[in-house]
């Protein structure tokens, strides 16, 4: 270890350079001097410069953000407004549609009135016809009746009294013979 | 060791040789005004904080280029660093803090060129930084606070007969703060660059040489991350003072 201590005590003539007290004003002095010119160049120029950059720097992006901020309501405002619109045309859809079917029906029930009123009408006209056809029916039946038995009797060789025949017709049909 | 390796190889290892203060233009002796190695490579950091913080922010540009980036985080770093350990009214010693850093942080960068001179590997410049971090805690402590700023040496919150026993301990240590303040610089860069320096001496052998490169490189790696961490606890540490001087009881 003394050896070693010696060997470079050889070789920087005196130990440590650390430790060589004859240097040590020139560093001081000369740290002193650089500390200084920092310390100036810091305070004066670099730090208020980079101070302002960076304070400018986040006004800016405080400004964007409120920006965006404002622009994002706008945006949902325009979105609830067409929103509104679209519920509104639809709204005013259904209505119309709604009065369109309403009158539709309305002129649908009158229609079926209508037609149901005709078809009374003609039915009942239809059916007044066909008991007219059916009293002339019985009528014409009961006339060839009565002709069919008087020309019955007068074949059979009887004396056809022609208002006994009658009678007699007439008898058998109100008694219900059919 | 370094003899040893002579002895048996016939090594030049003379790895305190980078640490001598010589004068540039002269061989006489080094007076305190002579323009020596320790004022060029101190010039140039400050060269390097005038290009890096004043002359990259020239454009004052809100999208920064590189050079304003690197200016902006160093501000950053250091402005962070003072609020969050001193406390927000220790903005003020801002721009000294910012000064220290600057000067510790390019001083041992510039000191990793090959062949530079390492300016914080002297306990002359070590022990003035921090005995101007010791002077101003002590000044500023007593000026905010009086006789209270004694307090800091009173721990209230231990047992009244522990406290004597403490006030003596926390004394010793503060007094020690400047010590190991500068002692923990000076002796991290000198250490890594004297290693490097013994790793380079070993090179001259081809047997070794592989081995002695490796060596440099990793120990260069490994001081590259001391040079900034050396700051960085520089740094911090004179944050922690100024807490203790701003608000001294515990």
């Amino acid at each position: 270890m003394a050896d070693d201590a010696n060997s470079v005590a050889e070789a920087s003539g005196a130990g440590m350079p650390q430790l060589d007290f004859s240097t040590f004003p020139n560093q001081i002095f000369w740290l002193i001097v650089s500390l200084g010119a920092i310390y100036y160049i810091l305070s004066r120029t670099a730090l208020p410069r980079i101070a302002a950059v960076l304070a400018e720097r986040s006004g800016t992006i405080t400004n964007d953000i409120a920006a965006a901020e404002e622009l994002k309501l706008k945006a949902v405002a325009a979105e609830d407004a067409y929103k509104k619109a679209l519920a509104d045309a639809r709204a005013e859809a259904q209505k119309i549609a709604t009065e369109t079917k309403a009158e539709i029906q309305a002129d649908l029930n009158d229609a079926i009135a209508k037609a149901d009123a005709e078809i009374a009408a003609r039915s009942s006209e239809s059916e007044a016809h066909i008991n007219e056809i059916r009293e002339s029916a019985l009528s014409s039946v009961a006339e060839v009746a009565k002709d069919t038995a008087a020309e019955i009797v007068a074949t059979l060789g009887g004396k056809a009294d022609s208002a006994a025949v009658a009678k007699a017709v007439d008898a058998r049909l109100k008694g219900g013979a059919y | 060791m370094a003899n040893e390796e002579k002895a048996e190889g016939g090594f030049e290892i003379h790895p305190f040789d980078q640490f001598e203060v010589k004068n540039l233009f002269n061989d006489g002796p080094v007076a305190w005004y002579s323009i020596t190695n320790v004022t060029l490579w101190m010039a140039l950091a400050v060269v390097c904080v005038f290009l890096l913080l004043v002359m990259s922010t020239k454009g004052r540009a809100i999208i920064p280029t590189r050079g304003q980036s690197i200016a902006e985080l160093a501000y950053g770093f250091v402005y962070k660093m003072v609020v969050d350990v001193a406390g927000k009214d220790a903005v003020k010693f801002f721009p000294y803090i910012m000064t220290l850093f600057m000067f510790i942080v390019l001083a041992n960068f510039l000191g990793l060129i090959p062949m530079s001179f390492t300016t914080t590997s002297h306990f002359a410049v070590t022990v003035v930084l921090a005995l101007a971090v010791f002077i101003t805690v002590t000044v500023v402590g007593f000026a905010r606070n009086g006789a209270g700023f004694l307090s800091l040496f009173w721990v209230a919150s231990a047992p009244l007969p522990l406290r004597p026993v403490l006030a003596i301990i926390e004394v010793i240590s503060y007094f020690v703060r400047p010590v190991s303040h500068s002692i923990r610089l000076a002796g991290n860069i000198m250490a890594g660059h004297a290693v490097i320096k013994v790793f380079a001496g070993f090179a001259a052998s081809a047997v070794i040489a592989p081995v002695a490169i490796l060596g440099i490189t990793a120990f260069y790696a490994l001081e590259v991350l001391v040079a900034f961490i050396q700051a960085y606890v520089f740094t911090i540490l004179t944050c922690v003072y100024l807490k203790d001087a701003l608000h001294p009881h515990h």
